[in-house]
């Protein structure tokens, strides 16, 4: 049984991990709020990019030409796994649950004989991760420094997976990210980036201008070129951005969690600390009591 | 009094102009082009240089934007930029960073590589003097 001094250090250092989650838990709420609002603010530009692209490639169909980040380079047998996490732990399951379905898919490619490369951006899924594919793990893209992660970021990790498409290096591309639903669910996903998977994306709202004729400046090949590359760079900072509210959002229900579990286990420890100390009052009291009688 | 039109102008950080235009003064890949109401759909991908709008109450905004689209459909105008800026708040030394970068570029830079390094340097340098110009015109 522990002493009441002992109890007393344990309850005062439960209620300081308390303060710090508690603490931790309204950061991230402030951090979800200004996450939410960028990743508000990119919608507009790959929806556009979306019904652009519909547009164009609406246009290409049927031509022999489409540019191979489209159509693909007719191979499937090089796969490279783009895995966007956090660069911190302690937000409950979010990082391990997008490792895990991307440790899923890469065992599922191993397995049916395909190659698989995985390039990770942020440190915690390369943690996760270097155990089982320490072999086939690239040099992880981290922003650990960078205090908010924008489109220059997004583009960096886009221009390294296209030079590694444009010199052959893998066949298509997937990226695995957690999308933001609410506070209390994120859905980890994976999405293809290359070949682009455009035709089913937006159907339904790119015929309302389809049948326009466009006047194309330079011609369509050339433009969905130049669009194509851009396309990857801006689902990339979708990804990203859609991480970090996940991230915080992920982060302030597990401190809520950590918090409450606290609460509770302070309560147990004063319950037992009183007991005790009640236990002891009582035996000091009976051992004056039975002193004075055998006088 | 000229028609207008809807016009939007985003970026990947942010929706920049939205609203009614007049005029739309655009630098594109092959030549400055202007949009008025009902121009006929059109697509350009635009290079880096600054934008004149006109909006619809009157009031002219000039914008540098770095490689971008523009999409004129019936329903609007719609201006896809990597970077958009507004150029009082435009930082030139930005702008001369980038130059110097792609200038290390074209030294490093082989074979195809380097054509598409010259040809981003030039643009980079084009657009400083699309800067220097319209900078110049605000001040008068």
């Amino acid at each position: 049984m522990a002493s009441l001094k002992d109890l007393r250090n344990r309850i005062a250092s439960v209620k300081a991990t308390q303060k710090i989650t508690k603490a931790m838990q309204m950061v991230a709420a402030a951090k979800l709020r200004k996450a939410q609002m960028a990743a508000e603010a990119a919608r507009p530009y790959s929806e556009r990019m979306a019904k652009v692209l519909a547009n164009i490639s609406s246009a290409m169909e049927g031509q022999e030409n489409a540019p191979a980040l489209m159509v693909g380079n007719g191979s499937d047998q090089r796969h490279l796994l783009v895995v966007a996490t956090a660069e911190r732990g302690l937000c409950g399951g979010f990082n391990s649950s997008i490792a895990r379905i991307a440790r899923e898919k890469a065992r599922a490619l191993q397995a049916d004989g395909k190659d698989v490369s995985i390039l990770c951006v942020g440190k915690k899924g390369y943690d996760a991760l270097k155990m089982e594919f320490a072999s086939i793990l690239m040099e992880p893209i981290t922003f650990r420094e960078v205090k908010n992660v924008g489109f220059n970021e997004a583009n960096i990790v886009g221009q390294k997976v296209l030079g590694m498409f444009a010199d052959g290096e893998f066949d298509v591309c997937t990226l695995f990210y957690s999308e933001f639903q609410s506070v209390i669910s994120q859905i980890p996903t994976e999405q293809q980036l290359i070949p682009a998977n455009i035709s089913g994306s937006d159907e339904g709202e790119a015929t309302d201008d389809a049948d326009v004729s466009y006047e194309y400046e330079p011609d369509e090949e050339v433009l969905l070129a130049d669009l194509l590359p851009r396309n990857v760079s801006i689902q990339i900072f979708r990804a990203i951005l859609e991480n970090a509210a996940s991230e915080q959002g992920a982060r302030m229900s597990a401190m809520d969690n950590a918090t409450r579990n606290a609460g509770e286990m302070i309560d147990k420890l004063t319950l037992s600390f009183n007991r005790q100390r009640q236990a002891q009052i009582t035996k000091e009291l009976i051992e004056i009591i039975s002193g004075a009688e055998a006088l | 009094m000229a028609e207008a039109f809807a016009f939007e102008l985003v970026s990947p950080e942010a929706l920049v102009l939205s609203g009614e235009a007049n005029e739309v003064v655009v630098p594109g890949n092959e030549g400055y082009f202007t949009v008025l109401a009902n121009h006929a759909p059109f697509m350009s991908a635009v290079k880096p240089g600054v934008v004149n709008v006109t909006m619809a109450d009157g009031a002219a905004s000039q914008i540098f934007v770095r490689g971008g689209f523009a999409d004129v459909s019936p329903s609007g105008f719609t201006l896809l930029a990597e970077q958009a800026v507004d150029l009082k708040d435009f930082d030139m030394t930005d702008l001369e960073q980038q130059i110097q970068n792609a200038k290390e570029d074209v030294k490093d830079a082989e074979g195809e590589k380097k054509v598409a390094a010259e040809k981003n340097l030039a643009q980079l340098e084009e657009a400083r003097e699309a800067v220097k110009l319209a900078t110049g015109a605000v001040s008068h």
